[in-house]
């Protein structure tokens, strides 16, 4: 259970990612959700913003792709904390044991598989 | 017949049963007592009233009566609050329940045992630590504060210590390790104050897994204390400052504890 113990003792690192992903999950999906979910959508921004062309066109810059990175592994992390937070209440003692494990291991898992995703891109 | 008000208690003799926190059996039970309604009245004056005219055997902490001695917290309608300052007339007509403190385990009737919080309480040393005592340090006056200084510090500094806050705590009555609303509170007031030089001492304590960490932002500590304290701002200020310096320990090469 070393594992487990070396994971639980970055206490600070888990609660700054939440607090950050908790911050950008606040700030910007609200802002994603408006652009790419209502206005586009409704034609108030122009349609062809989302055809593949455009968007794959837009993430050939490096600052967006961090962007969109940033947009997906922060939250992820925020939402590893509190689903870690919320089942530990339960108190369900074989799931408590390795609880960290599997919240900040699968974040970390998406994480990286978010990164190849993306530096594969064309 | 003159207005009147019901009152049950629950009641609990440690000479029936162990000195813990029973489930509902017999030895802790309800117990209605219907007195003469005073609007001027708070619930203490109405446990005194009982105390001294219907039940003597009737047991429960106070002292000041004026919401600054912390003794008399309990369970009203479910909610810790300071008996000596919440008065009938919220209630009446409709009945009152008393409880003893939740999360504490009981002595007898409405008095808990407050042991695991004093121990908690001293662990964090809430007194005012000078360690580095310089040569020429004039010892024999005062140490000035700014007022901005004081402020910093000021509002964690009213605490009564009437643990209302561990009561109504979620995370101290799943976790009984967690170091808790009051204790966390009093450490960012001693932390926060100029004239102290103890904050290192202290985060070995605060800074862990049983400290604030423990703390889920629940907020109910917030909403019952009678002093305004804000023990929930006071942890998560806490947690910024354990992190920050936890990540400079990292970089200056240490293990980040």
């Amino acid at each position: 259970m070393g594992l487990i113990k070396f994971i639980k003792s970055l206490e600070p690192l888990w609660w700054s990612l939440f607090g950050l992903g908790g911050a950008i999950a606040a700030f910007l999906f609200p802002a994603h959700i408006l652009i790419q979910g209502v206005l586009i959508p409704a034609g108030i921004l122009p349609k062809d913003m989302l055809q593949y062309e455009n968007f794959a066109g837009l993430l050939s810059s490096p600052i967006v792709r961090i962007y969109f990175l940033a947009l997906i592994v922060f939250p992820l992390y925020h939402a590893a904390h509190r689903i870690r937070m919320t089942l530990e209440d339960l108190r369900i003692g074989w799931l408590n044991a390795i609880l960290p494990l599997l919240c900040y291991g699968g974040a970390t898992a998406i994480s990286i598989s978010a990164v190849v995703v993306i530096l594969r891109l064309p | 017949m003159a207005d009147q008000i019901k009152l049950t208690i629950w009641r609990y003799n440690p000479d029936n049963g162990p000195d813990n926190r029973p489930d509902k059996g017999d030895e802790y039970r309800p117990q209605t007592f219907t007195i003469p309604y005073q609007k001027d009245w708070s619930i203490l004056d109405a446990l005194n009233h009982i105390k001294a005219e219907v039940d003597g055997s009737l047991s429960y902490r106070w002292s000041c009566r004026m919401a600054i001695c912390g003794s008399c917290g309990m369970m009203v309608n479910g909610t810790p609050r300071l008996t000596c300052s919440t008065y009938l007339n919220e209630f009446h007509p409709n009945e009152i329940t008393l409880e003893p403190l939740a999360n504490f385990p009981i002595i007898k009737d409405l008095v808990v045992d407050l042991t695991d919080f004093m121990d908690k309480l001293r662990s964090v040393k809430p007194w005012i630590i000078r360690e580095n005592k310089k040569d020429d340090e004039d010892t024999s006056s005062e140490y000035l504060q700014t007022p901005a200084q004081m402020e910093s510090y000021y509002q964690q500094s009213l605490c009564i210590n009437c643990t209302l806050c561990y009561a109504a705590c979620p995370a101290y009555g799943l976790h009984s390790d967690f170091l808790g609303p009051a204790a966390i509170a009093l450490t960012y007031r001693y932390n926060n104050d100029s004239r102290d030089q103890g904050r290192e001492d202290r985060r070995k304590v605060v800074a862990a897994e049983n400290g604030v960490w423990k703390c889920p932002v629940v907020g109910d500590c917030t909403e019952v204390c009678p002093k305004h304290v804000d023990p929930s701002a006071a942890i998560q200020r806490t947690k910024v400052n354990s992190a920050v310096s936890w990540f400079f320990s990292f970089l200056k090469g240490g293990k980040g504890e």
